[in-house]
């Protein structure tokens, strides 16, 4: 009863001081231009922020690749590099190619599966968030990271790997990783708006380990393998890599351009289509 | 209040397979209104909720929101939401949730308003995933109230909240109605639809089994409670006519009945004794449950 009476008397606890009062005019619902911008870089501030302070994500992603690389072309095999500069910039087109593989199969898969199950999305659809903004936020978030990444490799490379990368050279390779993770944040994308939270962990690591190990990227591959290799799009974007850094490469740029483009649009429209029916 | 109609479903039919959820249910909304939308577990409240807000699309029907489709950005502009289940990134500070909301309104309050008009400023600069379950609904309903909106829906606000927290939660729901907002809450703590709506909505089986103002829900029941201190034996009460329940609790007999008038007089008559005497209407708590009971 406390509760009842103590209704019937506002000043019984603090009461809010007055406020102004919703827009009452018939544009309520109208946003500026200026706003509904601000509102997307929001979400992709805010998704940014949180996914660098999940250090179990942020670390692994942004550390391992440079690292890596200095492991395998300084530390292990410096010598072998010296003397065989292919084999450096090899080296360094894995890793970098490797770098970018995790945070969209990741970020966007396993962190989208979990949301939805959280009731994240449906909260997100009921707000008036703008539309697109939460993929948007998160595709943003991987680009960021795959900068950040590239930023760290070539660093490595030019002040320890000691290899001789023009700027042109820098700055081609930078693009094209950045633009290279969106096929795999596609690949999260499907997956996650797909499978539950603690399921969608596995098929991402399901199709990520095949895929960074039989697909070239380290290592040559047995002549079986080697013909089932453009199936995966990380053949796909070293081999534009490769020719970024004006070494010789498999098959055509443009090739190569249109089946990670192909598997960017045609896995997001499947997954959008999904979002929107299901949620 | 006003005639405006905010939000409404009209004619809605809305199936989960083989479940119907909603019967052709009809709700308005109006302007400046606190409506209440009460039933038991499975009645069809939440799909009635998330029908208006866009979530879900009925089978049949129409939802409406500030008379255009809910699945529209544009009304949902003016609408704020506190859902029962959801969970935020443990990561992000309470300013930083609040703030991402607050950035989807066209003119909302600054965080620092809305953290101050619900009393959690001095949570923060506190990760999100760091606080308590009632702290956690503190934010998620400064989320809500944070973009200044005109409707306003509530699941289960106050569930797991202290009464302080509570008390200023209903604290600014008052001034929200009293700036002219609407808020349609859902509840199971019928104490709080009771003190705060204007109207009430009592959904069974997916269809409105009755709607009006607290007063009138209550006034569907007839039955009133009497109690009082007397010497007369129970099992004699429980055999006169009306008498529809007799329960002792020491010197106190509690009496159900659906004459009030008539019991209170034999009472008198039998016991000159009679002290305490109190006939009191039933609550909105046992309507509901009569009014339930009697649909079911």
């Amino acid at each position: 009863m406390m509760n009842a009476r103590s209704l019937e008397n506002p000043n019984a606890f603090e009461s809010p001081r007055p406020f102004e009062p919703f827009d009452d005019s018939p544009l309520a619902g109208v946003m500026s231009t200026g706003r509904l911008l601000r509102a997307y870089l929001a979400e992709a501030r805010f998704e940014s922020l949180r996914m660098f302070r999940v250090l179990g994500f942020s670390i692994p992603f942004l550390v391992l690749p440079a690292a890596l690389y200095l492991l395998f072309g300084v530390v292990l095999f410096g010598d072998a590099v010296r003397n065989d500069l292919s084999t450096g910039k090899f080296l360094f087109t894995a890793f970098a190619v490797f770098g970018v593989m995790g945070p969209g199969m990741f970020g966007f898969g396993a962190t989208i599966a979990t949301e939805r199950e959280q009731g994240l999305l449906t909260l997100k659809r009921a707000l008036p968030a703008p539309p697109g903004s939460y993929l948007l936020a998160k595709l943003l978030m991987t680009m960021l990271f795959a900068f950040i990444i590239m930023v760290t490799m070539i660093t490595a490379a030019l002040l320890l790997g000691h290899l001789p990368l023009t700027f042109a050279q820098c700055a081609r390779v930078t693009v094209i990783d950045i633009l290279g993770s969106l096929p795999f944040c596609a690949i999260g994308l499907f997956i996650g708006t797909r499978a539950s939270g603690k399921a969608a962990i596995a098929f991402v690591n399901l199709i990520y380990v095949p895929m960074m190990h039989v697909s070239g990227l380290f290592y040559p591959l047995p002549k079986f393998l080697r013909t089932i290799s453009p199936v995966w799009p990380t053949y796909h974007l070293q081999q534009l890599v490769f020719g970024a850094l004006g070494m010789t490469f498999y098959g055509k740029s443009a090739v190569h351009v249109a089946v990670l483009a192909g598997v960017t649009v045609g896995l997001t429209a499947l997954s959008v289509r999904r979002l929107a029916r299901i949620g | 209040m006003s005639n405006e109609i905010w939000a409404e479903l009209s004619g809605v039919q809305k199936r989960f397979g083989k479940i119907v959820a909603l019967d052709g249910l009809d709700l308005q909304v109006r302007r400046g209104e606190l409506f209440s939308v009460l039933g038991p577990n499975g009645a069809g409240k939440s799909t009635a909720v998330s029908l208006m807000l866009g979530l879900l699309r009925p089978d049949s029907g129409a939802a409406r929101l500030f008379g255009k489709s809910p699945l529209l950005v544009e009304p949902r502009r003016q609408v704020g939401v506190m859902m029962q289940e959801v969970t935020l990134a443990p990561e992000l500070r309470v300013r930083e949730h609040v703030a991402l909301v607050a950035s989807y309104y066209p003119r909302p309050f600054t965080p620092e308003e809305a953290m101050a008009l619900t009393n959690i400023s001095p949570l923060a600069a506190r990760p999100y995933g760091k606080l308590s379950a009632g702290q956690k609904r503190q934010v998620q309903f400064t989320m809500a109230v944070c973009g200044r909106p005109k409707l306003l829906f509530l699941d289960e606000p106050s569930v797991g909240l202290d009464v302080r927290a509570r008390e200023t939660m209903w604290a600014t729901l008052r001034q929200l109605i009293r700036n002219g907002s609407s808020i349609v809450l859902t509840t199971h703590y019928l104490e709080e639809a009771e003190s705060l709506s204007n109207r009430v909505a009592v959904l069974n089986k997916g269809r409105l089994i009755a709607l009006g103002s607290v007063n009138e829900i209550r006034a569907l029941v007839v039955r009133k409670y009497i109690s009082c201190s007397t010497a007369l034996a129970a099992d004699q009460i429980a055999a006169w006519p009306h008498v529809e329940s007799v329960t002792r609790d020491q010197q106190r007999l509690e009496i159900s009945t659906s004459n009030s008038e008539a019991v209170v007089r034999r009472l008198l008559a039998a016991d000159s004794n009679l002290q305490e005497l109190e006939v009191r209407r039933a609550g909105l708590a046992e309507a509901f449950t009569e009014l339930t009971q009697e649909a079911a």
